[in-house]
């Protein structure tokens, strides 16, 4: 796998996998006027990982559904801060959130300055999108940074949203957000959660092989 | 004549309320109890179709789900702004709805199995609900009937994406079509009930005060018309050995079993409680987000 | 708090009321009305106001009956008759649109000042 693919795989799980999360809400959030909302977002951030995937699947001879969904667990590369199901914890949701869409804007300057036209023209497109999403995010989090379970969910993702960012990004990320740097959570394994996940997302897929849907 | 008589007279040749109009008791009361079992339907339908976003097969159709189930609560959104100008609060609907005390559609009280169902859902049942919402854009009170202009406009994207699913699978393997034929067989008992019992439209009050402009039996036979040439060209079967277009052109079938669907729709439905107490766990899950950012009533 | 949205559908029409929403405050307004009517890229710009800042006016009052502001009080059927008769210019067909771009011949002398005297 060459190293392009292999950083767009990187890229495209985490917005596939939050998007997942995301979607989660549907139906369920704290008002309708959010549930939409927070839709628009999750959809937007499938759509980011579909056309990643796109890009990496030129490269790999494969498709973007296949990258999406006929891989092992073990063949994923997401963040550790986008497997975990918060999809009862508003405070938890919007602090990933806020979080993931502050490292994803600090990913994706860094990406469009890349030599890699393909690679800088899509994250130019992304990161055009990304706006609205950072938007709601910063609406949210003025609204509950003082909340105790905001802080504290915070607190507890901080080292998970380092570590969605490569080593050398993550004191960008410390300024921007205005925290210190702590010891990241690299990208290292699957959870059990995100298992979970990988079974239910792939159930009907796996259900009848190679159809067409 | 009296104020009530001028009104109804007002309403049966075509004229229209706006909100802050003089409008009888009756009809505000009827107005906002029908209103009400709409914005309850589309929340309610949601539930059976979150849980397959999830396992969306692919991205497109991931994509296209989310955003039809996007849409419902969409249209919750507008039908409970228009119940609410109307003198219900938001919060009032949402707990008459968890309690039991309101009602939604037949249809959102039944299980969904599999991704057969995702298609004959979108298909099938958004079809019967867009032949009644069609009737609705003719509604005496001007902001529902504005409402369901917009309702119209994307529960057609609905359609497309319940056919391109059910004929994507009908194409595929046997597996599939067997998949869709299941479902299909599954919901047409609930689909035959879904447009209610055939009670003439001159004693039907919705039809009366012209809230509705269509009986229910027209909009069945308006269904079955539009509805059964696209499940027959295809293969498929439909549980019902009477139906048949006579020569009149009317569809005959066999009765609906009208005490399945009042048991239904009281609350008794296979996954009713199920999907209250979700309603209910997530609406408790939230309420410190609402008292400390969003407002209460709407 | 309720905030009305208007939307245009497209550069060049006029915006038109959407309908309208609960939001905490103008920031939170402006995402909800954006993906209410915008998501489906059904509209190029909205308007988002707070309902309490928006004023109804219903109550219109013509009790002396002012035609000269309706097309009713402009009656030039009768006298258009009159005016063509008097030129030898009238024809059956009303409508014949040569009318239209007829030049009349000139008036007979005598007849503007008889037509300026009301005759």
């Amino acid at each position: 796998m060459t190293e392009r693919a292999r950083r767009l795989l990187e890229i495209a799980d985490d917005e596939l996998i939050l998007g997942w999360r995301d979607s989660e809400w549907t139906g369920i959030a704290p008002n309708l006027e959010e549930d939409v909302a927070f839709s628009s977002i999750a959809q937007n951030e499938i759509g980011h990982a579909r056309a990643l995937y796109e890009l990496a699947a030129r490269d790999l001879g494969t498709t973007a559904d296949e990258l999406a969904f006929d891989r092992t667990p073990e063949e994923y590369r997401c963040a550790a801060l986008v497997e975990h199901r918060f999809a009862d914890d508003w405070a938890r949701t919007i602090a990933r959130h806020w979080l993931y869409e502050a490292a994803d804007a600090v990913r994706l300057e860094a990406l469009k300055a890349s030599d890699d036209a393909e690679v800088a023209g899509l994250a130019g497109k992304i990161d055009r999108e990304e706006v609205y999403h950072r938007m709601h995010a910063e609406m949210w989090e003025e609204r509950l940074r003082d909340e105790p379970r905001f802080r504290e969910a915070v607190e507890e993702l901080w080292p998970q949203a380092l570590g969605v960012l490569a080593a050398d990004l993550r004191a960008g990320l410390a300024e921007r957000i205005g925290r210190e740097p702590v010891e990241a959570v690299e990208r290292n394994g699957r959870s059990p959660e995100f298992c979970e996940l990988w079974e239910e997302m792939t159930r009907v897929r796996r259900s009848i092989p190679g159809a067409a849907w | 004549m009296s104020q009530e008589q001028e009104f109804l007279e007002y309403v049966q040749s075509g004229g229209q309320v706006e909100t802050g109009d003089w409008m009888p008791d009756e009809y505000r009361a009827k107005l906002i109890k029908f209103i009400e079992m709409h914005g309850n339907s589309e929340l309610m339908g949601v539930l059976p179709e979150r849980e397959w976003i999830l396992r969306a097969p692919t991205l497109q159709r991931k994509l296209a789900l989310t955003a039809k189930v996007q849409d419902e609560v969409g249209h919750a959104e507008l039908i409970f702004r228009v119940v609410a100008d109307l003198g219900k609060p938001r919060e009032q609907c949402l707990d008459d709805l968890i309690s039991g005390k309101a009602k939604f559609h037949n249809v959102f009280h039944y299980p969904t199995k599999t991704w057969g169902d995702v298609g004959a859902i979108a298909w099938l049942v958004d079809a019967a609900a867009i032949i009644s919402q069609k009737a609705l854009l003719k509604c005496s009170y001007a902001p529902y009937a504005r409402i369901m202009k917009k309702i119209c406009w994307e529960e057609s994207f609905h359609i497309l994406h319940g056919r391109d699913v059910v004929l994507t699978m009908m194409n595929g393997t046997e597996e599939q079509r067997e998949l869709v034929q299941e479902a299909v067989t599954r919901w047409w008992g609930p689909l035959m009930q879904f447009h209610g019992n055939p009670i003439s439209r001159e004693e039907d009050p919705m039809y009366i005060w012209r809230i509705k402009s269509q009986g229910n039996e027209e909009a069945r036979q308006q269904f079955l018309d539009g509805y059964v040439p696209q499940i027959w060209e295809l293969g498929l079967t439909v549980p019902d050995p009477k139906l048949r277009k006579s020569d009149e052109g009317v569809w005959e079938y066999t009765e609906p079993d009208w005490d399945e669907l009042k048991h239904v729709v009281t609350g008794h439905g296979p996954r009713t409680q199920e999907r209250l107490d979700l309603r209910r766990a997530a609406r408790e899950n939230t309420a410190w987000v609402r008292s400390v950012v969003l407002p209460e009533a709407a | 708090m309720i905030y009305e949205v208007f939307r245009q559908e497209r550069k060049g029409q006029a915006f038109a009321h959407a309908g309208s929403l609960p939001a905490p405050d103008m920031a939170f307004a402006e995402v909800y009305a954006r993906e209410q009517y915008g998501r489906r890229g059904e509209s190029v710009a909205l308007w988002v106001v707070p309902r309490d800042q928006i004023q109804q006016i219903d109550e219109f009052v013509d009790e002396l009956e002012r035609n000269y502001h309706r097309v009713d009080g402009y009656p030039l059927k009768a006298k258009l008759k009159e005016a063509r008769e008097r030129a030898g210019t009238a024809s059956d067909d009303a409508d014949v649109p040569a009318a239209a771009t007829h030049t009349p011949p000139p008036p007979e002398p005598g007849s503007a000042r008889r037509e300026a005297n009301g005759g």
